[in-house]
């Protein structure tokens, strides 16, 4: 059963398409990879699903249920959680208290029924030492690592994650991608945006490519990096 | 012996002047949001207080207790249905929306009780007095002090130790990413306002008990208020304490010197520390 699907969904902003008629599904358990060329609608695609901007037309369901209509809080209360291609952390809160305002808020609880879970996501992803720390002192991985955090703190069954890997140093990336797939390996499905593309591909099992709002291609990563069409669009190669 | 008298009066004086700029800190450290106002919801709490007192015929610590949710149903109607459409990039349109409200609230409150001085009624504990040592200290100046103490206690572990707290300081620090995690900044906004309303009646009563208060006094409690704040640094509320002592020790030994002098010399201290120190005694780290 597919757990998000999107059926025609098109938007624009004025005359520029941004997300043109797109149309795929997202099977429950599936880590989904997204990629495209800067200004494909990568970003904006996310925006859709979460619901922080509505679509021109087409639907969207979620676990079987349509929510094109239904307000980004609502769509993160039902189990859509994303994280952020910059890092926008509550700088002035520390590392385990921003979990608990996404904790709390994004699953409608009180801070005592919350507490255990954010230590565990905080153990989960490297930054329990951190926890007490005002996250304006992370570095760019703890960072990276606390969007990831507050987006798992709202314990998603749907989870989008934005460019997650850029900027990181190679064995940075490499811890990351360990957490990402323990995360995966809990069955939470994943749909990734990402320009770092071995790190994406040693994750994902099946790869979307955007171009201009178009979906140009969709299956085995390994077929898709291998076509003609990809290559020439998104690598900028000549063939 | 004359001088530490003085000092002493000062510090007990500087508890009102926290209490009037304690809710002008909260709201400023939140919402960024200057409430030119402030001044006149003071003075709008001490007649709340003298209506519930003259037909209820309560005393006004217990008038006082009846005001405060009904300022707080005040503040929150007015943040979340007024001022939140003022809240933005340009800080111009808060002060005058604020500034308009002022005109508007001391001409309705002239229009209602006439400018006539009024005073909430005193009884034995307001004229009461004990000796510490050589020392003589009214219960009044000391009642304000202690007050002006608990409500910044109370506020720390309102912001530090509950879940609203840490929603105020996430939507103070990033307001639009607040939103994205399903607090609603209109509501915590409004809530905020209301708190500091209810802080505002606790000074309306002090206010009202301690001096004659009239329709026209608002401006005037407002900028020691904003002197309070900026002297203890912006959203710092254990600086606004401070900052109240200061311009309240500065008031009595000037009027120790010279009677003519209190009030200049309030705003003579306020305009040092400004030179010394420009973001105030605890400045936050980015501002």
């Amino acid at each position: 059963m597919s757990i998000l699907s999107l059926k025609s969904v098109s938007k624009s902003f004025g005359a520029l398409t941004v997300t043109d008629d797109a149309n795929f599904e997202v099977p429950q358990g599936q880590a989904l990879g997204i990629i495209g060329p800067n200004g494909a609608g990568k970003s904006t695609l996310f925006n859709l699903i979460t619901g922080n901007i509505g679509a021109d037309r087409g639907s969207i369901h979620f676990e079987g249920r349509d929510v094109t209509k239904v307000s980004a809080m609502e769509r993160c209360l039902s189990g859509i959680g994303r994280s952020f291609q910059i890092p926008q952390p509550f700088e002035k809160l520390t590392v385990y208290e921003n979990l608990l305002v996404a904790a709390t808020h994004g699953r409608n609880l009180s801070e005592r029924d919350v507490r255990d879970d954010c230590a565990d996501v905080l153990e989960r992803t490297e930054l329990i030492q951190h926890a007490n720390v005002p996250a304006g002192q992370l570095s760019l991985l703890e960072r990276k690592r606390l969007e990831l955090s507050r987006a798992m703190a709202t314990q998603p069954k749907l989870l989008l994650l934005d460019e997650i890997a850029g900027g990181l140093t190679e064995g940075e990336c490499q811890a990351l991608i360990r957490t990402i797939k323990d995360i995966h390996a809990q069955g939470v499905t994943i749909i990734w945006i990402e320009h770092v593309l071995h790190a994406l591909t040693s994750v994902v099992e099946r790869l979307l490519v955007l171009d201009f709002g178009k979906v140009i291609g969709l299956g085995d990563p390994e077929e898709i990096m291998a076509s003609r069409e990809v290559r020439e669009i998104y690598l900028g190669i000549e063939v | 012996m004359i001088w530490i008298d003085t000092i002493i009066q000062g510090i007990l004086l500087g508890g009102l002047y926290a209490l009037f700029a304690s809710g002008l800190s909260l709201v400023f450290g939140i919402m960024r949001l200057v409430n030119l106002a402030h001044g006149d919801l003071i003075v709008m709490g001490a007649y709340l207080i003298l209506v519930l007192v003259s037909l209820l015929g309560l005393s006004p610590f217990i008038a006082v207790f009846i005001a405060m949710p009904a300022m707080f149903g005040v503040g929150w109607v007015l943040q979340r249905y007024l001022l939140n459409r003022t809240l933005g990039d340009d800080i111009l349109p808060p002060l005058l929306v604020t500034f308009g409200l002022s005109i508007a609230l001391q001409n309705a409150l002239l229009e209602g009780f006439s400018a006539d001085s009024q005073r909430l009624p005193t009884n034995a504990l307001t004229t009461a007095s004990v000796d510490v040592g050589p020392i003589t200290l009214g219960v009044m100046p000391l009642l304000t002090f202690a007050s002006a103490v608990l409500v910044i206690v109370g506020l720390n572990q309102l912001f530090y130790r509950t879940e609203l707290g840490r929603a105020f300081r996430a939507t103070s620090d990033d307001a639009t990413t607040a939103s994205l995690m399903g607090i609603k900044p209109a509501n915590i906004f409004a809530t905020a306002t209301g708190i500091a309303l209810v802080i505002v009646t606790i000074a309306a009563l002090y206010l009202g008990l301690r001096a004659n208060f009239d329709p026209n006094i608002g401006p005037a409690r407002l900028i020691y208020a904003f002197e309070a704040v900026i002297i203890g640094g912006l959203g710092s509320l254990w600086g606004t304490l401070l900052g109240g002592i200061i311009i309240g020790v500065a008031q009595t030994l000037g009027a120790a010197i010279n009677p003519e002098w209190q009030i200049l010399a309030g705003h003579i201290a306020f305009l040092i520390v400004l030179l010394v120190r420009p973001r105030g005694l605890f400045p936050r780290a980015n501002d």
